[in-house]
């Protein structure tokens, strides 16, 4: 690659240009992981998965994008700022269970609901998926600053 | 499940295992740092044979998540692990540096 660029004319070259195929397949297999990542937190009520699964697998498809491209890239790409998000995720994590509590309910005691909905005919509403909401975000947001602070490269 | 099933997926089962301890022993000894990313690699393949093999002789479909979640994070491993090999660095802060 080096060589052939070099023959062609070019002067500046680095190393290793060629990643046009790591970088479009990685646009396509993000979009996959995260759509499985929401799939496994929703169906952790009662089968295999749940809010921390999915967050370290949505942590992991943006981990792929900072290897397909740089840190930079990423940034503008999701401007995302991680603690806000790790704040967020707790602040959800410990209001839902203590506004139960203050309505007369035990603590960590969850309210669920039916509604009929036009298309899917009854669907349950359930508050735990508030919680789990607040623990995919906090998953999420804290592995991904583990690994932009302790793998990222010095400026 | 039939009785002939039962037996083939136990010996293979036992024969799964035998290769991830040959594996195990090439992670250990492999003279190179490329062996032993490739057996890594084929250590998370074999790993999926034997979730779906142990899925089989227990009758439910449960497990076959855990093989798609494995299947996701070895290709991102292995990703990481070609990249280390070949750049030495895994994630950059500016490639282009045009910032």
């Amino acid at each position: 690659m080096k060589s052939t660029l070099k023959r062609a004319g070019y002067n500046k070259v680095q190393r290793q240009m060629n990643d046009v195929f790591i970088q479009f397949t990685s646009k396509v297999i993000f979009l996959i992981i995260l759509l499985f990542s929401v799939n496994l937190f929703l169906a952790g009520h009662y089968t295999p998965g749940g809010g921390f699964v999915g967050g370290l697998l949505a942590a992991s498809a943006i981990i792929l994008l900072l290897m397909a491209y740089d840190y930079e890239t990423v940034k503008k790409m999701i401007p995302v700022n991680f603690h806000l998000m790790i704040s967020l995720g707790l602040a959800l994590a410990i209001v839902v269970p203590t506004l139960l509590f203050l309505f007369g309910a035990p603590f960590f005691t969850h309210q669920h609901t039916y509604v009929t909905v036009p298309v899917f005919g009854e669907v349950a509403l359930h508050t735990a998926v508030i919680f789990d909401v607040g623990v995919f975000l906090t998953v999420a947001g804290t592995s991904l600053l583990i690994v932009t602070l302790v793998g990222g490269t010095e400026k | 499940m039939t009785n002939f099933i039962n037996i083939v997926v136990i010996i293979s089962i036992i024969i799964f295992a035998f290769a991830m301890l040959g594996m195990i022993y090439r992670v250990i000894k492999g003279p190179t740092l490329h062996d032993r990313v490739i057996t890594l690699d084929a250590f998370g393949v074999t790993l999926m044979g034997m979730i779906g093999l142990v899925s089989m002789a227990l009758d439910t479909s449960y497990m076959l998540v855990v093989i798609m979640l494995i299947g996701m994070i070895g290709f991102i491993a292995t990703i990481g692990f070609a990249k280390f090999l070949e750049k030495g660095v895994i994630i950059e802060n500016d490639r282009d540096n045009n910032s």
